[in-house]
């Protein structure tokens, strides 16, 4: 537990309670890319380069620039007239501040019995990539037959309809 | 702190109760799928710190489960927010709020 990792992660909560709490969508969407950074540097820290790097590529790269596109092209850049909030936002507030009473008392709890080995994992991408294509090729083919059904659904989801004869 | 891990741990918590009361609480439908996002991203840093100080690291268990939870998460992302787009082409409107009846 040193400095380093304190001030990870209070760039990951920080960036994850502005992209909440914010008003505009732009700065909201601005301040999750700052939490996905946090949480990749986060990975990095926990000597995970692989996952790092593939965090960064993957939300900064991509799904940072999609939620951007998104808030554009339904026009969310201008404030809503009738606040941000929505009308059950305390049962909201109450349900996440339990939700997370509990899963902090499960870990203060039990943190006699979490591992600690502290020696730092001998795993290169070598290896990583041996094990996707040996021990899990199949869900590595499932991921892939998945990514490419979403793909096809999401365009076929937003693509533009013809108008259509009124019967 | 006596754990390394359990500070992993309490962060992780801390942000899954942030995107819970982002999807919860706001209106936009954009920004319920970032809390979701963010729900997953915790979900994932669990996953690691268990992977590393974990008694197998080298059987990488945790860490194929984040990568693939990392790309299911790009999925669901391209999925939902074209539905968003095809929402507010129907209705014009992506405060949830609004959206109380299913004819289109």
């Amino acid at each position: 537990m040193n400095a380093l990792f304190y001030l990870l992660a209070a760039i990951t909560i920080g960036g994850g309670l502005a992209s909440v709490l914010l008003k505009h969508l732009v700065h909201c969407a601005l301040a999750t890319t700052v939490a996905f950074a946090g949480l990749a540097l986060l990975f990095l820290q926990l000597d995970a380069q692989f996952a790092g790097f593939a965090q960064i590529l993957v939300y900064i790269g991509a799904v940072a620039i999609l939620i951007v596109f998104a808030i554009l092209l339904t026009r969310g850049a201008d404030l809503p007239k009738d606040g941000v909030f929505s009308r059950t936002w305390f049962v909201g507030l109450v349900i996440a501040a339990g939700i997370f009473a509990v899963l902090a008392w499960a870990v203060l709890e039990s943190v006699r019995a979490l591992p600690q080995h502290n020696a730092v994992p001998a795993v290169t991408v070598r290896d990583i990539g041996n094990a996707l294509v040996g021990r899990y090729v199949l869900p590595l083919e499932i991921v892939a037959l998945l990514l490419t059904a979403a793909t096809i659904g999401a365009v076929i989801v937003a693509m533009h309809e013809k108008e259509r004869p009124k019967p | 702190m006596t754990t390394p891990l359990a500070g992993y741990l309490l962060v992780a918590a801390l942000l899954f109760a942030i995107g819970i009361a982002g999807a919860l609480v706001r209106r936009n439908a954009i920004l319920v799928l970032i809390g979701i996002e963010l729900m997953l991203n915790a979900a994932n840093l669990n996953l690691i710190a268990f992977w590393r100080y974990g008694p197998h690291p080298e059987l990488l268990t945790g860490m194929m489960f984040a990568i693939f939870s990392i790309a299911v998460a790009a999925a669901e992302a391209a999925v939902g927010l074209g539905l968003v787009i095809s929402i507010h082409r129907h209705t014009n409107t992506t405060d949830l709020d609004k959206m109380n009846r299913m004819k289109g």
